[in-house]
C-alpha cells in the first residue's frame, strides 16, 4: 500500500496522544472483553441447556423440596424417557472462601439424563458402590490438587447442626460440551437422606427430565404440573434453558447491567476518539489542502483520516483483547468457582475488535468528512 | 509570447478569456477580477504583481485549478478546465499544475525524500521508478544530501527548494509560485529566483509567479500589474507582447 507510509508518519506525529488514544481504545476493550466475559458466563446455563430436558421445582421456589416419591409418578408420565434428581448441599469445604457447588444427586439415573458429564466407567462403578463417594468436576479437582481415593472433608450447617461430612473421591468427570461446567462435587443421595434431620429426609431438591422427543416439553410440563396441583408441594416444569435463566434472574437483570455499562464504555470512547480525531485533522487543515491541491482526491483524503483511525482502533482493540486474554483466566481462579468457567470465546474477541473497529470509524468519519468537504483555498489560507 | 489583449493565436499553452471572479461577504458582492485575458506560451516566465487584494493570489488560484470563476474561460494545453468537475480538476491538477507556496507547506512528519514523493504515489510509477524522478528532482535544486532530511532540520530556503522538487517531479505542464520568496532573507531568495529561472531556461518550464518584490519580479520575462482586478502591463523585456487590456 504506497500511502502506508503517509497514514503512519501522520499517526506518530503526536506520540503522547497516540498513546493515550490507544490507551482509551485498549481499556475499553479490556474492560469490553471482561464484562462480555462475566455476561457470558452468567448465560451459559442457559446457553448449554439441553432442548430435550425439563426441570421439575417447588411452585414456591427454589429452596422448597419436593417429595422423592413424585421422581417414580414423573417417570410414568408418557414422553418421559428417564428423571434424577438433585439436591443442594451446601457445604463448605475448609474455608468459606473455597466456594464451589455441591450437589446430592441421584446415581442410578443421573447419565441417563445429563449424560455430557463424562466419568471413566471404572470410577463410575467405584462411585455406585461407594455410599460416602464423590464425583467432582476436573476444574475443582485441579483447584485445591485432589485426587482419586483423597477422603474430602465438607462442613455443613444445613441440616441440623454443623457437622463435618467426609467423602471418599472415587471420580473425576469432565464436560463433554464446551463452556460447559466442570466445577460441581455430587456426593450420593442415599448417604444424605440416612444422614440428614427429619425435615429434610425422602426429598429432592427438583427433579430433571429427559423427554423421548422436545417437541412434547409443553404437553410433559402442563402434565406433570397437573398432577401434583393442589398437592402440599405442587409443581412448577419449565425448560432446562428458562430454568437457567429465571436462575440468573435471581441475582437481578444481570444482562441490562452489564450491556448499559458496555454502551456507556463505547460512547464515552466514542466521544473521546472521536475529539482526538478532529482535533488531529484540525491541527493539519493546510496539509490536507496541500495533498488536495497536488491532486489527493477529497476521497483520499477522507481514506487517510479514517485510516488513521481505525489503525488506532485497531491497534487499540488488539492491545485491549490481548490484555483481556491474559488477565481473564487469573481472574476464573480468583473467583474459585463462583461463576462458571470465564471463557473469553472467539466469538467476543471477534465482536469486540469489530466493536473497536465500528467506533474507530465513526470517530474518525465525522472529521473526515469535514477535511473532505473543505475548499483547498480555505485550507491554504490557514497556513 | 504573453499578450493580456486576447487576441492570442489560439496556440498559447494557457489562454484566459473574460475571466472574472467576485466574491460575497456579508451581502455585498466584491469583484476581484474583472474580465481578464491572458496569453501565456510554453517557456514562459510571468510575473503578477499588485497591492494587498488585488486579486493576485485568486488568479492564481483560478489558473490552478483551485478555484471556479464567477464568469470566463480558462484553458489549459487544450483543456477548458473552467467546466470540470471536482474530481476532474483534482486530477488535472496532479498532471498539470506544480505549486510553490510561500510558507513551502511541506508535510513536517515527512522527509524531504516523502515530501517530493508524494505527487508520484498518484501515478502508476513503481517504486523504483518513484525513487529515481525523486532522486533526480533533489538533485536539480540541489538537496540530494538532504533528502533524509525532515523539513524542522533544514533552512527555509531548502526547504522551499524541497518544495520546487515537490513542484516539478510530476514534470507538470506549468508552474505556479504564490509569493515564493515571501519568506525567505535575500540571499536565500536569490538561490531560490536563480533555480526557478534555471527551471525556465534550462528545463523550459512556464512559471507564473505572484510577488510583492519588485527585484525578484524583474527576473520574470513579463511582469503584469493587478489593479482593481484589471492586468496592466508592467514588463521589461522588450521581445515581449502587450496588449492593451481588453
Amino acid at each position: 500500500m504506497r500511502f502506508r507510509g503517509l497514514i503512519f508518519a501522520n499517526l506518530f506525529r503526536k506520540k503522547v496522544r497516540l498513546v493515550l488514544t490507544i490507551g482509551s481504545f485498549a481499556v475499553a476493550l479490556f474492560l469490553f472483553a471482561f464484562l462480555a466475559v462475566v455476561r457470558s458466563a452468567f448465560s451459559r446455563g442457559a446457553e448449554v441447556a439441553g432442548a430435550d430436558r425439563l426441570i421439575t421445582t417447588n411452585r414456591i421456589g427454589l429452596i422448597q423440596t419436593l417429595p422423592i416419591s413424585y421422581q417414580d409418578r414423573i417417570a410414568a408420565i408418557p414422553g418421559v424417557k428417564a428423571v434424577t434428581q438433585n439436591h443442594w448441599f451446601g457445604g463448605v469445604y475448609q474455608d468459606e472462601k473455597n466456594f464451589f457447588v455441591q450437589f446430592v444427586i441421584d446415581p442410578d439415573n443421573m447419565r441417563k439424563v445429563m449424560n455430557e458429564f463424562v466419568v471413566p466407567d471404572d470410577q463410575w462403578a467405584n462411585f455406585l458402590k461407594d455410599r460416602q463417594g464423590a464425583v467432582v468436576g476436573v476444574k475443582t479437582a485441579e483447584r485445591f490438587g485432589w485426587k482419586i481415593g483423597d477422603r474430602i472433608p465438607i462442613k455443613n450447617s444445613l441440616y441440623g447442626p454443623t457437622k463435618t461430612w467426609e467423602f471418599n473421591l472415587d471420580g473425576i468427570y469432565h464436560n463433554s460440551r464446551p463452556g460447559g461446567d466442570e466445577n460441581q462435587f455430587w456426593i450420593q443421595w442415599k448417604y444424605f437422606d440416612e444422614n440428614v434431620p427429619a425435615f429434610a429426609k425422602s426429598t429432592a431438591g427438583w427433579y430433571v427430565l429427559k423427554l423421548d422427543n422436545p417437541d412434547d416439553a409443553a404437553r410433559v410440563g402442563k402434565a406433570i404440573d397437573t398432577m401434583f396441583a393442589n398437592s402440599s408441594a405442587e409443581t412448577k416444569t419449565e425448560t432446562e434453558s428458562a430454568f437457567a435463566i429465571g436462575f440468573i434472574k435471581q441475582f437481578g437483570n444481570i444482562e441490562f447491567l452489564i450491556e448499559s455499562i458496555g454502551v456507556v464504555v463505547f460512547f464515552t470512547l466514542l466521544l473521546v476518539t472521536g475529539n482526538t480525531m478532529a482535533i488531529s485533522v484540525r491541527e493539519r487543515i493546510s496539509e490536507l489542502g496541500v495533498l488536495k491541491a497536488i491532486g489527493y482526491s477529497d476521497r483520499a483524503v477522507l481514506f487517510f483520516v479514517l485510516a488513521e483511525s481505525l489503525v488506532i482502533a485497531l491497534i487499540g482493540g488488539l492491545v485491549g483483547l490481548g490484555l483481556a486474554l491474559l488477565a481473564v483466566p487469573l481472574l476464573g481462579a480468583k473467583l474459585n468457582g463462583l461463576l462458571p468457567s470465564l471463557v473469553l470465546s472467539p466469538a467476543i474477541l471477534s465482536l469486540g475488535l469489530g466493536v473497536a473497529l465500528i467506533v474507530g470509524a465513526v470517530s474518525g468519519l465525522l472529521p473526515g468528512i469535514g477535511a473532505m468537504r473543505m475548499r483547498v483555498v480555505n485550507a491554504l489560507r490557514r497556513v | 509570447m504573453i499578450r493580456v489583449d486576447g487576441q492570442g493565436n489560439g496556440n498559447s499553452l494557457i489562454q484566459v478569456r473574460g475571466l472574472s471572479k467576485a466574491y460575497s461577504r456579508g451581502g455585498e458582492q466584491i469583484q476581484v477580477l474583472q474580465r481578464l485575458n491572458l496569453d501565456v506560451d510554453k517557456g514562459d516566465f510571468v510575473g503578477f504583481m499588485g497591492p494587498s487584494g488585488s486579486g493576485k493570489t485568486t488568479l492564481l488560484n483560478l489558473l490552478g485549478g483551485l478555484d471556479v470563476p464567477t464568469q470566463g474561460s480558462i484553458t489549459v494545453a487544450g483543456d477548458e478546465i473552467t467546466h470540470m468537475s471536482g474530481s476532474k480538476l483534482t486530477q488535472w491538477r496532479a498532471r498539470h499544475v506544480g505549486f510553490i507556496f510561500q510558507m513551502y507547506n511541506l508535510i513536517p512528519v515527512l522527509t524531504a525524500f516523502q515530501n517530493v514523493e508524494l505527487p508520484l504515489l498518484l501515478t502508476k510509477l513503481s517504486k523504483s521508478e518513484r525513487r529515481k524522478h525523486v532522486e533526480t528532482a533533489l538533485s536539480v535544486v540541489g538537496l540530494s544530501d538532504r533528502m533524509n532530511h525532515y523539513p524542522r532540520q533544514l533552512s527555509g530556503g531548502q526547504e522551499q527548494r524541497v518544495a520546487i522538487a515537490r513542484a516539478i517531479v510530476a514534470d507538470p505542464t506549468f508552474l505556479l509560485c504564490d509569493e515564493p520568496t515571501g519568506d525567505l532573507d535575500r540571499k536565500s531568495a536569490d538561490e531560490i529566483m536563480s533555480l526557478i529561472n534555471r527551471l525556465v531556461k534550462e528545463y523550459g518550464k512556464t512559471v507564473l509567479m505572484v510577488t510583492h518584490d519588485p527585484v525578484v519580479a524583474k527576473q520574470a520575462d513579463l511582469t503584469l500589474h493587478l489593479e482593481k482586478g484589471l492586468l496592466v502591463e508592467g514588463g521589461q523585456r522588450q521581445e515581449v507582447v502587450a496588449g492593451g487590456v481588453a
